[in-house]
């Protein structure tokens, strides 16, 4: 049976509603009040683009919202976006002094996407090119997080940016490849409105290899970055892997970010292949746009998966499924069509292996297949895009600490060269880029950022999330294995 | 259990919680809703010749989620006619005969004084509170905090009113006085049996900046109104304290002023106040607080092991003296218990910036995860050579216990600032040396 939409369009905008919604003017009130306000905050160690966390907060509490817009664009160009999807009980929030005093921390994020959602509906342009332009141009291969991060650095900075994307808009995974209860494409085309202001010219719908050549690219401009970020999902390589109800999460979640929600075609029995993120965005949305059941296989136990564990709080309360220590072996079909998954037991050995339990196989009824099993590098195409490019063994764009590839005017940042981490870590990479590109176009070194809040700190300050982001469950992780004493618990 | 019971001047009431005269004793149904909650006693909303109020009345300041830290008001006395009001009382005072009930009187001639007197003892009031502090509205036609700021007003309508007084009589002052002591001084010397204290502050609580015109709003314009709430509670304890400490005054007094708890009602009392009145956080919240003012009073007093409310009343008086008593000599510093600090680092900054620089920032290590969950991110560290003992981090520390002040031996005697300044002019000492 082929797929089809199954919600009505008002059942559809009700099933697939922001799950935050955005505070009122008293809620954001009482929790800006709560803020302390610390001198040299740790939340700001811990956002990797360095917000003056306490600075906007406070600047909500005193009404001063264009004001709290400001300090966080600045820092942040996709603000608004980050405030939605970032994993805040890791950064920012896991970092709040809050927590030592056995109380919630700050909502970080839902202040910021106030203070955010302050500036897009009112128009405000917030972000400023200086009046005498360097007279350099940039080419920036790639319109998603590191590559607008890296756009809105540069002009700031005063060069010209001209940004490709193959995509018809830009915006890249916050555009086209996030939960849409998270995040819906008019914030992420709201702020990237910001850079346009900034005077960065887009080329969307111009894939670069194709529409133009990166010969072409370097005559017209003096450095380019590469943020081509992640291709393909990796197969799963078992039979009936082509069967046409088999899709991509990405695939799976573009279509509900270009097509009215009612009209995206989903089955009634969801399969989805793994346990990271956007497989929780995958099953979670399947099932909210009317699949009967929607489960996850995950060849893993529920302690190893790499999903947040408020993403897997959240499918459980949406009604998903779990299959743990569950393999797929091989896609069952009729007529054509997917039928079901043959699945197997598996048992994780001491050291992390994953091996079948013979004779466990049973087939369970699917018809639909979601494959989320995270993104191969696009080693074919930067192969292909920079002959003379050095790669890593992993297929990511070797580079060094500010973002320079092996060819001294090309920069790279991103997926494509982390090989996939958070949204807010490719805006940082792109920013970090920006200001080494600077530095090759003749700029003076850009400083900072040294945050209003944290002025006046004796001596030298610990720096800032921007020069060194720290995540708060891998250094619990790290101190408790030195000094092996138990500590409280994270959120 | 504490006897809670007091006498003020001869007005008894079961306990110490009155409700002042305000907006929650304009009439018969609040005093009675006021006494079935508990009230020891009420004091009627002022009674004079009527007026007409506006609308609106009422402004206030919030602080972070706390609503109502300061109000004010710009309501006269009472909108009923004295028939009415009189009337209430009796009826009231004839359904509670164990509570106080006091009326409060504001008119201008002595023949009308003694009127107002007399039909307020014919009533059946307990007592009798001459409002001498309103600082609006009324101030303007002569009455109100106009008597209140002048003592020799002050005593001369008191004499008018003690001439025909057969009931105790209460004097209620204001705060907008260069020194309230004079004020009491003056009601003493015309024979008033007890004062009350504070009345409102003359107050602008905003300024709306769209329109530019203050709350509270009426037509386009607004005016000065009477401040009370938290807000004024170390104004009001301060001036209750200069009366009570004041020889030349030696009557009862009736605290006002901030009071919401019992802990407020405990500090007034406990600097010579013999009873309180509390309107603002009525206002807030209604009469119901007074059950946990009685049960938390009561519950202090038995764990003081005081058998009566008495016993406390006056207790820090004697502990508030003139500067020039303090002793030089005594010190105490900052002391940071680091299994509570969180690493906000706002003892660091307030002293760096505020006072005067001894605190450093340190790493952390060493330390344990945290303070502020951060291995290595530094933490604050106090620099007791250059610590003055000045109080400000302990303020601003937000962990309970967290940042407290230890007392540090100097090992020298207690010296004052009086026996210093004679030991220098005896050639007993040298002069101790300024602060670098």
């Amino acid at each position: 049976m082929s797929l089809t939409p199954r919600l009505t369009a008002e059942q559809a905008k009700a099933s697939m509603a922001e799950i935050e919604p955005a505070y009122t003017r008293q809620e954001a009130q009482v929790e800006a009040d709560r803020c302390l306000y610390c001198f040299d905050a740790p939340c700001i160690m811990a956002c990797p683009t360095g917000i003056d966390v306490p600075a906007f907060i406070k600047k909500i509490a005193t009404g001063n919202m264009a004001g709290a817009g400001r300090v966080i664009f600045e820092a942040n160009p996709l603000g608004a976006s980050c405030a939605r999807v970032c994993p805040t009980s890791a950064l920012c929030e896991g970092a709040c002094v809050m927590l030592d005093r056995d109380q919630k921390p700050i909502k970080i994020g839902r202040l910021q996407r106030t203070a955010t959602d302050h500036i897009l509906s009112t128009k405000q342009r917030v972000l400023h090119a200086p009046a005498r332009a360097s007279g350099k141009r940039v080419a920036v291969i790639g319109a998603g997080p590191a590559g607008l991060g890296c756009a809105a650095e540069l002009a700031r900075l005063g060069h010209a940016v001209v940004v490709f994307d193959k995509k018809p808009k830009p915006g890249g995974l916050n555009t086209y490849g996030i939960a849409y209860y998270k995040l819906t494409p008019a914030v992420s085309l709201g702020e990237i409105k910001l850079i346009e202001d900034l005077g960065v010219e887009f080329r969307c719908g111009t894939e670069v290899g194709a529409d133009v050549t990166v010969k072409q690219l370097e005559k017209d401009v003096d450095a380019i970055f590469v943020a081509v970020g992640l291709g393909r999902t990796y197969a799963l390589k078992i039979p009936g892997e082509d069967l046409p109800e088999v899709v991509e999460a990405l695939d799976f979640i573009e279509q509900i970010h270009t097509k009215p929600l009612h009209r995206v075609p989903v089955g009634a029995r969801v399969a989805v292949i793994g346990c990271g993120n956007t497989a929780i965005d995958a099953v979670t949305q399947a099932k909210r746009l009317g699949a009967e059941h929607a489960v996850i296989v995950y060849r893993r136990g529920a302690a190893d998966m790499p999903a947040y564990p408020y993403e897997y709080e959240l499918a459980k309360r949406d009604g998903c499924e779990f299959m743990f220590n569950t393999l797929p072996v091989a896609v069952e079909s009729h007529k054509g069509h997917v039928a079901g998954l043959k699945l197997a037991r598996t048992r994780v050995d001491p050291e992390g292996k994953v091996a079948v339990i013979p004779g466990s196989e049973c087939v369970v009824p699917f018809d639909m297949v979601i494959k989320a099993l995270g993104q191969e590098p696009q080693a074919g195409l930067l192969k292909t895009l920079f002959p003379k490019m050095k790669l890593t063994k992993a297929g990511t764009i070797a580079r060094k600490a500010d973002g320079q590839t092996s060819i001294p005017h090309v920069f790279c940042g991103g997926d494509a060269a982390n090989g996939g981490r958070e949204v807010v870590n490719a805006v940082a990479e792109g920013k970090k880029a920006a200001r080494a590109m600077h530095r090759f176009l003749g700029g003076q070194p850009v400083e900072g950022p040294v945050q209003a809040t944290r002025m006046g700190v004796r001596g030298k300050p610990m720096g800032s999330g921007f020069d060194r982001p720290v995540r708060v469950p891998e250094l619990e992780a790290e101190y408790r294995a030195k000094e092996g004493t138990p500590t409280a618990a994270t959120t | 259990m504490a006897d809670l019971s007091i006498n003020l001047a001869g007005i008894k009431s079961p306990n110490p919680f009155w409700v002042a005269s305000a907006p929650p004793s304009n009439t018969a149904y609040q005093c009675h809703r006021a006494f079935e909650a508990g009230w020891g006693g009420v004091v009627w909303k002022t009674i004079g010749d009527p007026i007409v109020n506006v609308s609106s009345r009422y402004s206030a300041i919030h602080s972070g989620t706390s609503r109502m830290v300061g109000f004010n008001n710009i309501e006269l006395i009472s909108d009923r006619s004295p028939e009415t009001n009189f009337r209430e009382i009796r009826d009231c005072k004839r359904a509670w005969p164990d509570r106080a009930l006091v009326a409060s009187l504001m008119t201008d001639t002595r023949e009308h004084w003694h009127d107002y007197l007399k039909r307020s003892a014919d009533a059946g009031a307990d007592g009798v509170e001459l409002n001498f502090g309103c600082p609006h509205g009324m101030c303007e036609r002569g009455m109100g905090s106009a008597v209140g700021q002048n003592p020799e007003v002050i005593e001369t309508i008191v004499s008018w009113v003690m001439e025909v007084a057969e009931i105790p009589v209460i004097v209620k002052l204001t705060p907008n006085i260069t020194s309230i002591v004079h004020a009491a001084r003056a009601a003493r010397k015309g024979g008033a049996n007890a004062i009350s204290l504070i009345n409102t502050i003359n107050s602008i609580t905003q300024v709306n900046l769209e329109t530019f015109c203050p709350e509270p709003y009426v037509a386009g314009k607004s005016t000065h109104g009477g401040y009370c709430g938290p807000a004024v509670k170390p104004i009001a304890l301060n001036m209750v304290h200069e009366c009570a400490a004041d020889p030349g005054v030696g009557i009862p007094i009736s605290g006002i002023g901030g009071i919401s708890n019992w802990r407020d009602a405990a500090e007034f009392i406990a600097l010579g106040s013999t009873g309180v009145q509390v309107c603002t956080a009525i206002m807030h919240y209604g009469f119901r607080i007074v059950e946990d003012m009685i049960d938390g009073l009561s519950a202090y007093l038995d764990g003081k092991g005081m058998a009566s409310v008495n016993e406390l009343c006056g207790r820090a008086v004697h502990s508030i003296n003139k500067w020039e008593t303090l002793n030089l000599n005594y010190k105490r510093v900052a002391s940071i218990d680091y299994d509570t600090c969180i690493g906000c680092n706002l003892c660091y900054i307030a002293c760096e910036d505020g006072a005067h620089q001894a605190i450093d920032l340190v790493p952390s290590t060493g330390r344990g995860l945290g303070p502020g969950r951060l291995p290595g991110k530094p933490v604050p560290q106090i620099n007791e050579e250059h610590c003055v003992g000045c109080n400000l981090c302990s303020i601003v520390c937000p962990v309970e216990a967290c940042l407290t002040m230890v007392d540090r031996d100097t090992g020298k005697p207690p010296m004052s600032w009086q026996q210093y300044q004679e030991r220098l002019a005896n050639g007993e000492m040298a002069p101790i040396p300024a602060h670098p």
